[in-house]
């Protein structure tokens, strides 16, 4: 299974080039940069407890006087409240307006940092966040099989639209940087590694029946190590020993 | 100095200059559409690339800095091939629509593709389609056009000090927007219009109206502040269609305030255009003979001449000083020594010309290193000035304090309170012995500063306790060190642009002359109102005889017995001094409508009628007269701002100050005068952003 | 072959425990006191004498970029800020070095910020590596706890702060400048230079940007001596490096190994071969979606280095290895990663805003075919407006991939456009809209 070619549609809805002179100004621009006002924005956004805890230490970490570079931070701190508040995680309008007046900044820098950069929702997204990498390292791996595959389980047809269901918003995105696990289906936060048309399936399926599965490699394989098994750093005695960590919340403790 | 040579030509210019200010003193022409010398360098557009030898590549010539013994081609085949490589990209997406785009003839793209164009495009893809974008009733949008330049998000942020635009998204899809549909709040909003190189930011009141060409353009002086600011009247036949900025380093820069360059179609709304004559309670048109002689009639009740004393003049805030003096001269020729220009009532002390003088003059904000504002809202009384104080405060060690009511002035400032008690209280602590505190206050920064400002406003003037405040900023401005041979830090920014003339003039009571209170309520039997429309006319005495020469149907007409039309700024060769006493002339853009006349011609007529002839019978002989009151008109007199020899102070006891707050001069950015009354574009402004009420619906184009 | 015993990243793979104990045993931490105590100046020494070149791409000498730091502050303070913005495709090597030896950049955060007079450190993250981040955090707070940053790190006297701040998803905070925009909270626009990060930097004050690995191998260089490191590789490109083998390859993996391998080494050794074989190879990209890719004849010999790949007009850059075999459409690969550009355009300046655009439509149009002959010297001039015209190398790396896929697979983009002519149906109109037949 693989997705029709198409490259010359690189943008949801609109058509492909067409050789008719007739067309040539099409609106090509609509995209999830501008378009804060095309869908139900809310009237208010306020910081929650769980928030209000976080935010004095993100601009602690910046000089005086800097609080300005706790613009991502407190972005996707907005992103993840949302998330838990109505199950949608995106920045709406108002919480930009709420992130500028808490760090003394004009509201147009927020407007143009949420939409400056990719992993900030500026329109609702669906329970879980399904970004697709389709650039040429997990495309020359199969990326289009896991594409077809999302597009299957899910009923999207377009890029950054969500199921009926509100399960699921598929997300193209560039390389995510574990290409040597290409191709890669980002769930959320995690990566899923080394997928294919039925594993992404199976993957679905256990997200709709509330699952998490571990995130990774999805084949018999220890992390960007080849298949079958490191065939260096083999011999390095007790260097290498011990057990590899569980978590990082365990190590705070 | 950096010694550099530039296609061969050797020029020495400051180290840190860009390299295209160093081409510019070769005379070498460097197309730009990012660059501009009064914004920041963003390096954008990467038109202006030139050839710098040893460089392996082209470089932005308005982002590199100068070195000494750089080497520089600017026509090179490598910089000509990079430059028409550049407009390639910027024409890809930019749309064919020059024949109905508003910047066709003065666009700097087009003016560039002529130099860098190809004949034909090689791009056959669909072109990008950007969504317009609503600014306001001032600035009409085409996004589509933009090239993404920047200049106007800097200008809002910078200058303006309104950040209100930005860029958002990215790459192909990076659109220039507000990203909330508002109006931009910016009073400098027009100027966009002129730095945005491309048709993407036109002027919505002139859309599809004329095209530059067209336009007969005449140098002048804007009327609507007292700043003076230098402008270029466009007009066509009859008509002016567009008001424009000229540079001036001394005054605007190259700045113009919205109601300065917007109120133009208040022009031609509600004009005087035939003398008026009230009969049986209603005006009627009339001739000018039969206004004369109405005139001449009431000045002589039954065949005897009215006791000057009963005769008053009030001189209005957009008056030439010729209009002025003219009328000054017929008023003393009646015997009347009751005139006033202060129609606001504000306290002014006319004995020193350094008393109501903005004396540090305008580019000499720049230098300053502490500034008190008392009682103005420079954003509003003069906001291309408010942008010079917030330049000079971006540049950094200049602390802003002020007194007065609580404005957004697009700077931060100490507020020190809105009455003048807070000023008592500063002075006490400036001239305390400084005490042991880490927190420098900004009493410490003015008493600290060398050139130390203080800004008076209207506001604090105009008010019974005007003259005290007046003193006591005066003595503040001495305890400061600001009164000095070589720095005058006492400052009055007005906010008529006739006042300081009819100041040096001397329109003001004579001995036993009657102020405009004693005028009103009766204290006279003909009133002569010089386009004076900014006081409550009811206050006028109900049998007093009222003459109203001027150019639009206001208040004052509607209170007149004979009205005598007159001509606007832009209808008229006038002399203006502005706030910082600067002598400057406006000239004839279009004539008049109707018989409406320039405004001494009149009064010069008026002369003969009533028997007391003027003795002028040209603009140079009134201009002559002009230098016989005050030579500060003298024609060729150079401006220089004044040095405080004399530390005594004006009249008023400082210590007499009331604890009334201060109340703003200018209430309403978009009015205050009745040419921005009678503006509809003023009147949507008001609707919009003073009220904040939704814009009207557009007419379909 | 590069033995296990002159490897660094002991733990790549993450068999065993990244956190501090681990990092212990595999000697990250031991005598960092010691190391600091040789001082500033024998440091960047060092660091100069290891012949260490930059691995974020460029591959400028790193022990020179330290001494282009001021000596003496002039009253500001001086940051290193260490690029983990890992994005170029193909390249995934810091993840593994955050993830599973996050001491080892730990340690050299303090040491290369010792050695450039920084007491502060910021790690620029991207967004997507959440998990990575969450390691590397705790990894940062073990070691603060444990007293090896923080006041008097390591006991040396020295106060140093290292905090991790988190991308968002933009390919363009891969480039220092636009980097440290980002870092100060505004879009991640590259800045004009001059001045550069060394004169004028984070927050106006004198900044190195250095790369991940770059600073993770420092300690190690400190510990085992500047000779033993030069000694590996070539002349001009020693050390080891983490080489991402990616694409069409039996086992895909990363890998550390000394510069200079031959790529078919590389690739035959640790990834499993080629697809169906050496001889099924088209073509492959060395050093990520930047660089020109090679064909199967330069791939036969060529040594992966910094100075070999530069000869065959393509680069090392991240050593990011994504290998194509013959079942590969080129066009559309090169395509893909047209796209990848265009999106990735800060839309700053023209050339590469409009160009990236331009270019990838033009590719999208010769996948199929439908395009005009003379339309690939179009391409190939609209890539040479681009080049050398922009703010920063986004708009080279761009045009680069576009470049090697003319110069080494023009035969298969006329083949493609012939093949198109002779399908097309009259129906189907002229292949480019405006020209005449």
């Amino acid at each position: 299974m693989s997705e029709p070619i198409d490259p010359g549609a690189p943008r949801p809805g609109a058509s492909p080039p067409s050789p008719s002179p007739s067309s040539k100004v099409q609106a090509e621009s609509i995209g999830d940069g501008s378009t804060g006002q095309e869908h139900p924005q809310p009237t208010e956004f306020a910081f929650d407890a769980e928030s209000e805890a976080e935010i004095g230490k993100l601009i602690a970490k910046y000089p005086p006087g800097r609080h300005a570079s706790a613009v991502l931070p407190m972005l996707y701190l907005v992103q993840r409240q949302m998330g838990r508040q109505t199950g949608s995680a995106w920045v709406p309008r108002v919480a930009m307006d709420a992130v500028a007046a808490r760090l003394g900044m004009p509201p147009i820098r927020v407007y143009e940092v949420a939409t400056f950069y990719a992993m900030f929702n500026t329109t609702p997204i669906g329970r879980y966040h399904l970004q697709l990498c389709t650039t040429t390292p997990c495309w020359l791996r199969g990326s289009d099989d896991v594409v077809a595959a999302c597009r299957q389980a899910t009923g999207i047809r377009g890029w950054h639209e969500t199921s009926a269901d509100g399960m699921f918003t598929m997300t193209e995105v560039e390389c995510l940087g574990a290409c040597v696990n290409a191709p890669i289906l980002q769930v959320d936060d995690d990566f899923y590694e080394d997928m294919d048309f039925d594993r992404t399936l199976a993957l679905l399926d256990a997200l709709r029946r509330g699952e998490r599965p571990k995130p990774g490699p999805m084949i018999d394989r220890i992390t960007s190590a080849p298949v079958g098994g490191p065939t260096t750093l083999t011999e390095l005695g007790d260097l290498g020993a011990g057990q590899p960590t569980a978590s990082p919340a365990e190590i705070r403790e | 100095m950096a010694k550099l040579t530039i296609d061969g030509i050797e020029v020495e210019v400051p180290n840190g200059s860009a390299l295209i200010q160093a081409c510019e003193a070769a005379g070498r022409e460097i197309p730009r559409f990012c660059y501009h010398d009064r914004l920041s360098i963003a390096g954008n557009c990467r038109m202006c690339l030139v050839e710098v030898e040893k460089a392996p590549k082209p470089v932005a010539s308005c982002a590199y800095p100068v070195a000494d013994g750089m080497v520089v081609k600017t026509d090179s085949p490598m910089v000509r091939q990079a430059r028409r490589g550049v407009m390639e990209f910027l024409l890809i997406n930019h749309p064919l629509d020059c024949p109905i785009c508003d910047q066709g003839g003065e666009c700097d793209l087009q003016d560039q593709a002529f130099s860098y164009g190809r004949d034909h495009s090689r791009y056959l893809e669909n072109k990008r389609a950007v969504k317009d974008k609503y600014l306001g009733p001032l600035v009409k949008t085409v996004m589509t056009r933009c090239i993404q330049c920047t200049r106007c998000i800097r200008f809002s942020a910078e200058i303006a000090g309104v950040p209100e635009l930005g860029a958002t998204a990215r790459g192909e899809d990076m659109e220039v927007t507000t990203y909330v549909e508002r109006a931009l709040t910016s009073e400098l909003s027009g100027n966009l219009i002129d730095i945005c190189p491309v048709g993407a930011l036109t002027s919505k009141p002139y859309a599809f109206v004329s095209r530059p060409w067209e336009l007969k353009k005449t140098d002048s002086v804007d009327v609507l502040d007292a700043l003076g600011t230098a402008i270029r009247i466009d007009a066509r036949g009859a008509e002016v269609l567009r008001i424009l900025p000229r540079v001036n380093d001394d005054i605007n820069e190259e700045w113009l305030g919205d109601k300065s360059r917007f109120s133009l179609d208040g022009l031609k709304r509600r004009r005087l255009d035939r003398p008026w004559v009230r009969r049986d309670g209603k005006l009627r048109p009339a001739s000018w003979t039969e206004a004369f002689t109405a005139i001449a009639e009431r000045l002589r009740p039954g065949g005897r001449a009215l006791p000057g004393e009963r005769i008053g003049a009030i001189a209005g805030d957009l008056c030439d000083a010729e209009s002025m003096v003219a009328l000054r001269d017929l008023m003393t020729a009646l015997g009347s020594a009751n005139l006033d220009c202060r129609q606001d009532g504000a306290r002014l002390d006319a004995s020193r010309r350094d008393f109501y003088l903005f004396n540090s003059s305008i580019a000499g904000i720049d230098e300053a290193d502490a500034l008190l504002i008392v009682g103005a809202n420079p954003r509003h009384e003069a906001p291309v000035l408010n942008a010079r104080i917030r330049k000079r405060w971006m540049q950094g060690a200049c602390a802003v304090g002020m007194i007065g009511p609580e404005a957004a002035l697009t700077y931060p400032v100490h507020w020190l309170g809105d009455t003048p008690v807070a000023l008592s209280g500063l002075q006490e602590r400036v001239t305390r012995e400084p005490a042991e505190s880490a927190t420098v206050d900004f009493a410490t920064a003015l008493r600290q500063a060398k050139r130390p400002m203080i800004l008076v406003g209207q506001g604090a003037l105009a008010r019974p306790d005007g003259a005290a405040v007046l003193a006591a900023c005066w003595r503040l401005a001495g305890a400061v060190g600001a009164l000095t041979a070589d720095w005058h830090g006492f400052n009055v920014l007005h906010t008529a642009a006739a006042r300081v003339g009819a100041l040096d003039l001397g329109f003001l009571p004579g001995p036993q002359g009657r102020d405009m209170e004693g005028m009103l309520g009766g204290g006279v039997d003909v009133l002569w109102l010089l386009g004076a429309d900014e006081f409550d006319t009811s206050r006028i005495g109900p049998d007093t005889f009222v003459i109203y020469q001027g150019h639009h149907g206001d208040r004052g007409a509607a209170r007149a017995d004979v009205i005598l039309p007159g001509a606007a700024y832009t209808e008229k060769n006038g002399t203006y001094v502005n706030t910082e006493g600067r002598v400057q002339r406006g000239f004839v853009a279009v004539l008049p409508p109707g018989e409406a006349r320039e405004d001494w011609r009149i009064l010069r007529a008026v002369s003969e009628v009533i028997g007391h002839r003027l003795p002028y019978d040209d603009l140079d002989g009134v201009r002559r007269r002009l230098v016989e009151v005050n030579p500060v008109f003298e024609r060729g007199r150079r401006y220089a701002r004044l040095a405080c020899t004399d530390p005594g102070g004006p009249a008023g006891d400082p210590a007499a100050v009331a604890a009334d707050a201060f109340r703003p001069a200018v209430p309403v950015y978009y009015l205050g005068n009745p040419i921005s009354r009678a503006s509809p574009t003023m009147q949507e402004c008001v609707r919009v952003l003073t009220r904040g009420e939704a814009p009207a619906l557009e007419a379909a184009e | 072959m590069l033995q296990d015993r002159d490897r660094i990243f002991t733990n790549l793979y993450g068999q065993h425990d990244w956190a501090l104990d681990g990092a212990r045993r595999r000697g990250d931490w031991d005598g960092t006191g010691a190391i600091l105590a040789r001082g500033r100046e024998a440091l960047v020494d060092e660091m100069k004498a290891s012949g260490l070149r930059g691995r974020g791409g460029a591959g400028f000498p790193t022990g020179m970029k330290w001494s282009f730091m001021p000596k003496q502050s002039d009253g500001r303070p001086h940051y290193l800020v260490i690029n983990a913005d890992e994005s170029e495709p193909g390249t995934c090597k810091d993840r593994d070095i955050m993830r599973h030896d996050p001491h080892k950049l730990i340690e050299g955060a303090l040491v290369a910020s010792f050695a450039m007079g920084a007491h502060a450190s910021y790690i620029y993250i991207r967004g997507e590596f959440y998990n990575e981040a969450r390691n590397l955090q705790a990894a940062i707070d073990q070691a603060y706890a444990a007293g090896l940053i923080g006041r008097n790190a390591c006991g040396s006297g020295f106060d140093f702060d290292l905090y991790l701040h988190r991308g968002a998803g933009a390919y363009i905070c891969g480039e220092e400048t636009a980097l440290l925009e980002s870092l100060e909270g505004k879009k991640g626009q590259p800045r004009l230079k001059p001045p550069f990060p060394a004169a004028v930097g984070l927050y106006g004050c004198p900044t190195t940007v250095n790369n991940v690995e770059s600073i993770a191998v420092a300690p190690t260089i400190m510990r085992r001596g500047a000779s033993w490191f030069s000694a590996l590789g070539r002349p001009k490109n020693t050390g080891t490096k983490l080489f991402c083998i990616s694409g069409h390859v039996n086992k895909p993996c990363n890998v550390e190994e000394e510069l200079g391998i031959p790529l078919r080494e590389l690739i035959e050794t640790y990834a499993g071969g080629v697809r169906g074989g050496w001889d099924n190879l088209l073509a492959i990209i060395p050093g990520g979606s930047s660089v020109p890719l090679l064909p199967k004849e330069i791939c036969d010999t060529v040594l992966m280095d910094f100075d070999s790949l530069r000869d065959v007009k393509s680069g090392l850059g991240t050593a990011a290895v994504i290998v194509m075999d013959k079942s590969t459409d080129v066009i559309k690969a090169i395509w893909r990663l047209a796209k990848f550009y265009k999106h990735e355009s800060c839309g700053q300046c023209t050339p590469c805003r409009e160009g990236t655009g331009w270019m990838m439509r033009v590719l999208a149009r010769m996948v199929e075919g439908r395009a005009e002959l003379e339309e690939i010297d179009i391409l190939e001039q609209v890539t040479r407006q681009v080049e050398g015209h922009t703010i920063c190398a986004l708009g080279d790396a761009a045009a680069w991939p576009i470049q090697g896929l003319i110069r080494h697979c023009r035969p298969a983009i006329e083949q493609r456009i012939a093949e198109y002519k002779r399908s097309a149906k009259p129906s189907r109109g002229p292949a480019m809209p405006l020209a005449a037949e």
